[in-house]
């Protein structure tokens, strides 16, 4: 999506297939690489990382959003305005502990995995969709909020749905002091 | 031209990107004869007028040049102290070109940690909580418009007080940054920032900025 000078700001689509289909590229290559799921699954997730430390900028630059006064402000932001910029879809978010700093994004329609129906056998503790959680646990980071994102639930693996945990890992009172 | 600079700060306070818009201001040169009328002082590594303004050149302006060739700070090409050649009447007539002193890459990276710890402080100092820090600083000859990203970089534009349409413009450079910037896989994030593409694009934004100028809304 790159924006030539002298233009109007146009949205220059990409098809979605290509990118589906370069994700796909992607990890199949990882697995061709590492023989371990574990070693695939950290390197997804290091790679969604250094995105998300840049495509937060991105969200805040283009969304205007205000700052997030707690962290389920920050999760409904996250799953109702970035994933539908980003991703097309809005997940359903649901809090997980009473203290708090848990929470679920739960995805019905994951457009990344249209493509596939199951996970082959040897490699059974895939998280396919890895690079999802790095981008979140980046683009946190970058705003001052650290946070552990995994799949707790996973379509290709059988689960009833795909659901993304996050778990902020400071205290929210500290969140006061963080400033500049 | 309206706008004069922009500057742009990472987390840590140190300055990534600096451009200068503004046409070089006119430097005079005239020639004098023997007595100066004018006071020169040493300012600094400069010599600057201190009275006597008269004819485009004013308090404040330096010599950069005499006789056509570039002063070096306080001396002249030659090695001479410049007020030491100017006191001497046998060098006379002599003609000297005054003119704005621009500040030097170091003395900008300076000022922008300055202003980031200034910031800093305006922020803590605030009587409310969650203050936005300091989002413009006034004087009677320009205006200088910050804003501060949720990621802690700091947009800075310097620009004529009767501009408009800046708040606009800072949130239109940062839509730039995180474009030609952060999406070109090349670039470090909190590197100086050397993207072609971001340079054009920013300077375009500038000039939509100042035709929109001080009769409109901007762009």
């Amino acid at each position: 999506m790159s924006r030539s000078p002298g233009r109007k700001q146009e949205n220059h689509k990409i098809s979605r297939e290509l990118f589906v289909l370069t994700y796909g590229a992607l990890v199949a290559q990882l697995c061709k690489d590492y023989e371990k799921d574990e070693d695939v699954n950290t390197c997804l997730d290091r790679m969604g990382y250094s995105i998300g430390i840049r495509l937060i900028d991105d969200f805040l630059a283009r969304s205007a959003v205000k700052k997030c006064r707690s962290y389920s402000e920050t999760v409904d932001m996250i799953a109702q305005v970035a994933f539908k910029m980003y991703v097309g879809v809005t997940p359903t978010v649901s809090c997980n502990s009473a203290a708090g700093n848990e929470f679920s994004l739960i995805l019905d329609k994951n457009p990344l995995v249209d493509f596939v129906d199951e996970l082959p056998a040897e490699r059974a503790s895939l998280c396919y969709c890895n690079l999802l959680c790095g981008v979140i646990r980046g683009a946190l980071e970058m705003v001052h909020l650290a946070a552990e994102v995994t799949f707790l639930q996973d379509r290709l693996k059988g689960d009833a749905v795909t659901e993304i945990g996050i778990t902020f890992l400071r205290k929210p009172e500290d969140r006061k002091h963080r400033r500049n | 031209m309206a706008i004069f600079s922009v500057y742009v700060v990472n987390k840590a306070g140190g300055l990534i990107y600096q451009l200068d818009h503004y046409a070089p201001r006119a430097d005079t040169e005239k020639t004098f004869s023997f007595p100066l009328d004018l006071v020169l002082r040493p300012h600094d590594e400069r010599v600057v007028v201190a009275f006597g303004q008269r004819d485009g050149i004013r308090v404040g302006h330096a010599v950069l040049a005499i006789n056509g060739t570039e002063v070096n700070g306080r001396f002249t090409a030659d090695g001479k102290d410049v007020l030491e050649f100017l006191g001497n009447p046998a060098n006379y007539p002599v003609s000297i070109r005054f003119g704005r002193h621009r500040l030097s890459s170091n003395e900008k990276l300076m000022l922008a940690s300055m202003f980031h710890s200034l910031f800093a402080i305006g922020s803590q100092l605030s009587p409310e909580v969650g203050s936005s820090g300091i989002e413009m600083l006034e004087t009677d000859t320009f205006k200088l418009h910050c804003f501060q990203t949720l990621t802690g970089i700091k947009f800075m534009v310097l620009a004529d007080p009767r501009q408009t349409g800046i708040d606009a413009l800072l949130r239109k450079i940062y839509e730039i940054y995180s474009d030609f910037a952060l999406k070109n896989p090349f670039y470090s994030l909190e590197m100086p920032i050397r993207c072609e593409l971001f340079d054009q694009n920013l300077k375009l934004a500038l000039e939509v900025a100042e035709k929109a100028g001080p009769f409109g809304p901007g762009s």
